[in-house]
């Protein structure tokens, strides 16, 4: 599903992603774990193409098909989803409405008509379930005055409306509490399937718990150092990051 | 209006009398000559058949308006307006006035339809009955059945002069003086149709009131009047919408606005302004000076809400004169301005009777190359006891090269007076819309989003139709805005 090939990043001339390789396959789940500065959340911005990131080389395929000059809505409309470490407010817009025009202009783009509003109550309705999420939060401004928690929630909510081919959760966990942890990760673990794929960042195993992923990479200095099985997390729990530091700088 | 007769006085009525006749044989075709005299004045009011008293109104304004200059305190730069190069007085070719649309000219209504308002929708739209003003004279009224069972006067003000002329001069130019400023006596001066309202005492208008302005001939300046009158205890809605065609040069637009909210009365007055701005570089757009501005009685209310989307220039400052004790003044506006336009524009509170309350809500959206400001007066007078105000402005910017700017003037001589503002300025951040980007939503419709969400407060007092118009025209007013 997608093919990321030495992949070079950089932003205001700082080099920070200096050749990544990955592959992710339908129906698995890959944990991208480091240091902080390691190039963690490059890498998910610049899979969902935010335009500050230059792509000086190698390149990304979605697909079968390279994406490195797609706009990062096009790539929204093929199915990729990032779930910010820092959703932004959006005052006055409301999670319904947002959540509206989102699922509208991906039809649009696939020239599908507008979804009929009953189906899309009846969408929002199922998925606020799924996720614990009070009806009244959908008509609060978008993340305005949101908890860390309701913030991550409501991207998770924003997930399972859009039903993406590819999830990317940048830190989903930062800020969670463990039941809001619990929720979220049962919340992904639901939505997951034999025809999408999950990439998970975090700096910690404990999100690994919950939603367990088939493979970990190690990312540091812009490279994947080391890759695994959920194993190489527990390691990476017990040992922190130092070890792998030594290894690479040796 | 003067009851003593000077020699000036006679050898101008001489001068006039001796020019008249050969005047009126010059104008055959329904727009005048450029250029602006007492005989023009003259010609405009007999053109209308109007009697002598307002004959007189108008030449005293004039009179008053040679006198004055142009205000240069607004934060607006501009070519003034060659006041001789303007032609004022232009009408339809055939203005008999229609009953129902099927009368109507159709190639008015196919104008109507491209400029997106449906005569036809319209009228099918609940409640809502119009007054068309298409260069200054009124061609179609409707539901006027309905309202005049009622009592509600709702004309033209040309007609309203003829056929309620207590009333009309009763309230003319109370709220508004001729000699209130250079644009407004200006307007008195010239002014060519617009609309009267009367509600009388005690009755609630059961439908929204709108008019839909038009500048249509090349060249000629709209100085639109409209003067409503709620009577006690009365409630009335108004609506007031202008598109306007895109065209090159500069057109001058000084319309006048009198609202009079009698004891227990109120008057609700919503505009959605979108005359031609210019040319991405500039060049063109109409200059909109209006002077609006209402009076509130005891116990009284006015709300003024309106989407400045258009005009090159906008200085406009709808007003509330609090003069009746519990009286309440509002003002919700949106200000949107885009490539190189410049608006100055706010609200004045006058603060004269006793607890008496005025809210603002400004929203200033600057894009492009674009000037937008807030200028607002909140005064509280020594008599009025426990007035209050609260002030709210907010600027968004998009880009580097626009301005938001704040005048806010507070005068309170009362002690006891509670005044709170409160401003803020922001910028639509990369970040918002990459986010928007990533969920499918592209640049252009990420912004219009974004802007929607911030007008929110002032779009929600907006009638339920007219919102989403004035929605559909910030997106359009923004579009292109973000390279």
């Amino acid at each position: 599903m997608l093919k990321i090939d030495n992949l070079h990043a950089s932003v205001e001339d700082k080099n920070i992603l200096q050749g990544i390789n990955l592959e992710v396959k339908a129906g698995e789940v890959h944990a991208i774990m480091g240091p902080n500065g390691s190039g963690k959340s490059t890498l998910a911005s610049v899979i969902a193409g935010k335009e500050e990131y230059e792509v000086t080389e190698g390149h990304i395929e979605f697909d079968g098909e390279n994406i490195n000059e797609l706009a990062a809505e096009e790539r929204a409309h093929k199915g990729v989803f990032l779930s910010f470490q820092y959703p932004v407010e959006i005052p006055g817009v409301s999670v319904t409405n947002f959540m509206k025009t989102a699922i509208n202009e991906t039809r649009k783009a696939k020239g599908l008509e507008d979804m009929p509003a009953k189906d899309m109550l009846k969408l929002i309705r199922e998925k606020s379930e799924l996720l614990e999420i009070d009806r009244k939060f959908l008509s609060r401004s978008l993340n305005e005055g949101f908890s860390g928690g309701e913030k991550k929630r409501n991207e998770i909510f924003q997930m399972a409306m859009l039903e993406p081919k590819l999830a990317i959760l940048d830190e989903t966990d930062s800020g969670l509490d463990i039941d809001a942890l619990r929720i979220v990760a049962n919340g992904v673990n639901k939505l997951k399937n034999k025809d999408n794929a999950v990439i998970v960042i975090t700096h910690y195993q404990r999100l690994l718990d919950y939603i367990v992923p088939d493979f970990v990479h190690v990312l540091y200095n812009g490279k994947i150092v080391k890759s695994g099985t959920k194993e190489l997390a527990h390691e990476l729990e017990e040992k922190g990051y130092d070890w792998i530091k030594e290894e690479v700088n040796a | 209006m003067s009851n003593k007769y000077t020699e000036d006085d006679l050898r101008e009525e001489l001068k006039t009398k001796e020019y008249e006749y050969g005047f009126y044989t010059d104008i055959k075709s329904d727009t005048f000559p450029n250029g602006l005299n007492e005989d023009i004045v003259r010609a405009i009011s007999k053109k209308k058949e109007e009697p002598q008293w307002m004959t007189d109104w108008r030449l005293e304004a004039f009179r008053v308006w040679k006198e004055m200059v142009e205000p240069e305190w607004a934060n607006v730069r501009y070519e003034k307006p060659n006041f001789q190069g303007i032609s004022y007085y232009s009408a339809p070719n055939s203005k008999p006035k229609y009953d129902s649309l099927d009368e109507v000219d159709p190639e008015l209504l196919a104008t109507f339809k491209k400029l997106g308002i449906s005569l036809d929708e319209q009228k099918k739209l609940a409640g809502v009955a119009m007054d068309v003003v298409v260069d200054s004279v009124s061609v179609a009224t409707t539901f006027k059945k309905t309202l005049g069972e009622k009592g509600i006067i709702f004309m033209s003000i040309s007609e309203a002069i003829k056929e309620h002329p207590e009333l009309v001069k009763k309230y003319l130019g109370t709220v508004v003086p001729q000699k209130d400023n250079f644009y407004a006596a200006l307007n008195s001066a010239v002014f060519s149709d617009g609309s009267f309202c009367y509600i009388p005492k005690g009755v609630k208008c059961p439908m929204e009131l709108s008019t839909y302005f038009r500048i249509n001939q090349a060249g000629t300046g709209q100085f639109e009047r409209t003067l409503v009158i709620a009577d006690e205890g009365s409630y009335v809605s108004y609506l007031e919408g202008c598109t306007a065609p895109s065209r090159d040069e500069n057109q001058l637009h000084a319309a006048v606005v009198e609202l009079i909210a009698l004891d227990d009365a109120e008057i609700k007055y919503s505009t959605v302004q979108n005359w031609y701005p210019g040319n991405a570089e500039g060049i063109g757009g109409v200059y909109n000076f209006v002077t609006k501005r209402g009076l509130c009685e005891k116990n009284a209310k006015i709300s003024w809400t309106q989407v400045e989307t258009g005009s090159a220039v906008t200085w406009k400052y709808p007003s509330c004169v609090l003069k009746g004790d519990h009286s309440v003044g509002e003002f919700y506006s949106i200000a949107v301005t885009n490539n190189y336009q410049q608006a100055d524009t706010g609200t004045k509170m006058i603060h004269l009777g006793k607890n008496t309350k005025s809210t603002i809500i400004s929203k200033g959206i600057s894009a492009g190359k674009s000037q937008n400001s807030y200028r607002g007066l909140v005064q509280i007078n020594s008599r009025a006891e426990n007035a209050r105000n609260f002030s709210q402005c907010d600027s968004l910017l998009m880009g580097n090269e626009c301005g938001a700017h704040t005048f806010p003037y507070i005068e309170a001589k009362n002690k006891s007076a509670k005044i709170e503002h409160e401003a803020t300025t922001s910028k639509i951040g990369e970040d918002q819309i990459f986010y928007c980007n990533q969920r499918g939503i592209d640049t252009e419709k990420a912004i219009a989003l974004i802007v929607n969400g911030f007008s929110k407060e002032v779009l929600n007092k907006l009638p339920m139709e007219f919102a989403v118009e004035a929605q559909k025209l910030l997106e359009i007013s923004l579009e292109g805005s973000v390279g």
